[in-house]
Formats: C-alpha cells, structure tokens, sequence
C-alpha cells in the first residue's frame, strides 16, 4: 500500500515532459525508452554513442535524487525473480512488437495527438490493470 | 554535442522518475491496482508530463528543424494493426506482472547506490534486453507465417 502523492507526481511528471520536449528541441528524437534502449542491440543502428549518454543521464538523475533526498522510499523485498524475468522478457518484446512503452506512446504520442499511441496506451493500461486484479487477487500473489 | 543533449534530457528524465516514484514498482503497482487499495498518483505522472510535452511539442512543430540535428524524426506511423495492439498488450501483462517498465526498470539500476544488493532492476533490465533480442527473430517467424 502506498500513500497519494500527487504534488511529487505531477512535479516528476513535468520533469519527465521536459526532457521529453528538450531531445526533440535538440536532437529532434522522441524520448521512447523501448526504442532507445532496444536500439542500441540492433546491429543495423548507427547512432548509439547518444543512445547510451542518454541511458547513462537516466541512471544519474536517480543518483542525483537518492543524493538530495536519500530513502524516499523503501526498496521492493521477496519479490520472486523468476516473475521479474518472465516480465522483463515479456515487456521487452511487447514493446518492440507494439513499437513503444509508456513514455513513447504514453507520453510523447498523445502530446503529438496519435491516435496509434492513444489505442497502445489505453490497451496497455487495461492489460496492466487486469494481470495485477488476477495475480494478486486471483492468485493472491504480491 | 548531440551526446551531451542526451545526457541532460536523460538526467531530468530519470530525476522526474525518481521524484515521481516511477521507479518504485510497489507505487506502479498500487496504481495499476484498481481493484484494491488504489493509488492514483501515477496518472498525476503522466498528466504532468503531457502538459509540459504537449505544448512543447506543438511549438516544435513549428520549428525548421531542431538545434542540433539536420531534421526532427517524428514517428510516420499512424496506422493501428493487430500488431500494436498485440505488443502493446503484451507489454501491459508484463508492466503488471513486475510493476517495471522499460524507463524504470533500467533507471532503478541506480538505486544501488543505496543498497548494493538490489537485483531486481538487473534481472528486468537483463531480461528485457533478451527479449529486444529475440524480437527481430520471432518478427521473422511471425513474417513467414502463410497471409489468409
């Protein structure tokens, strides 16, 4: 269970629009991790000197936060690994089957008025809602 | 030059991932949670990112081309198919299964600044670079299936 907080959501969200709005301003790419990411194992991509900077920038804006406010939260324990990486495969082709997750089609592809974003999100959140009603509350698992 | 835009747009990413608790699966998941103890925080993430991307991006679309690259790569695609929905789907089962997703899962790697021993982002992070992997495989398998 975890408490509303919907200042620090909607000032972290904003962060997230920014950086989204400033590699379009700059580099003219959209901030889709599932495509940044996954482009750096494709062998035909030519680009992937920003794609890992880009990784790398990720990675330090967490230290930075865990720096300034350290323990906002507790780490998840007793998680089953074995679901972490059923689900880490499943995302990792899901994404690249549906050619976007929730920053590229969430995020980005609704602020451009996509309506391919637009049926990915809603379909992704409904999936999203349903496997956690039937894990946890079917199987009482979490 | 381009790298270093990536490395400042990929800082206040992950700093908005942080703030916003993205990175923390067990906030993922009480919102994915409709059913149970719902905490609606997250969609105040996803708002607050439109209604900075949104408008930024309808100014951008008015621009020639962007600082420091010769065009802006907007996606062309706009045509909805069995596979966007087939993927995306997927992609939502997995999202609910670990409460990670892509952005995340690689920028909780970090949180082992905190505690050194934290292997859960690894083993999504891992797993789903196995799955970037395999998806030009099973695109091909899917490709030489007969059309009816």
């Amino acid at each position: 269970m975890t408490e509303f907080t919907p200042i620090s959501a909607l000032i972290g969200g904003a962060f997230i629009g920014l950086a989204a709005v400033l590699l379009m301003a700059l580099n003219g790419r959209i901030a889709g991790i599932s495509g940044i990411a996954g482009g750096l194992l494709e062998s035909s991509s030519g680009d992937r000197s920003w794609r890992w900077l880009f990784i790398i920038g990720l990675l330090a804006g967490v230290v930075l936060h865990e720096l300034i406010r350290p323990e906002s939260f507790a780490l998840r324990e007793g998680y089953p690994p074995l679901l972490l990486v059923a689900a880490g495969l499943i995302v990792g082709i899901g994404t690249r089957m549906g050619s976007g997750c929730t920053s590229g089609h969430g995020v980005c592809g609704i602020s451009r008025f996509s309506a391919r974003s637009l049926v990915a999100t809603i379909a992704f959140m409904i999936t999203a809602a349903i496997t956690v009603a039937v894990v946890r509350h079917g199987f009482g698992v979490l | 030059m381009k790298s270093i835009a990536a490395l400042i747009a990929g800082a206040l990413f992950g700093l908005g991932l942080a703030i916003s608790q993205m990175i923390n699966p067990l906030k993922v998941l009480a919102f994915l949670d409709v059913l149970g103890h719902w905490d609606p925080s997250l969609a105040f993430v996803m708002g607050g990112a439109i209604a900075v991307t949104l408008p930024g991006f309808a100014l951008l679309k008015r621009w020639e081309q962007p600082i420091l690259a010769p065009r802006f790569q907007w996606p062309q695609r706009e045509d909805i198919d069995l596979r966007l929905l087939t993927g995306a789907g997927l992609f939502g089962i997995g999202w609910g299964l670990a409460g990670y997703c892509p952005g995340p899962g690689i920028a909780a790697i970090a949180l082992n600044v905190r505690e050194s021993a934290f292997i859960e982002p690894f083993l999504f992070t891992a797993a789903m670079a196995v799955g970037f992997l395999l998806w030009p495989w099973i695109d091909r398998l899917l490709s030489k299936r007969p059309q009816k």
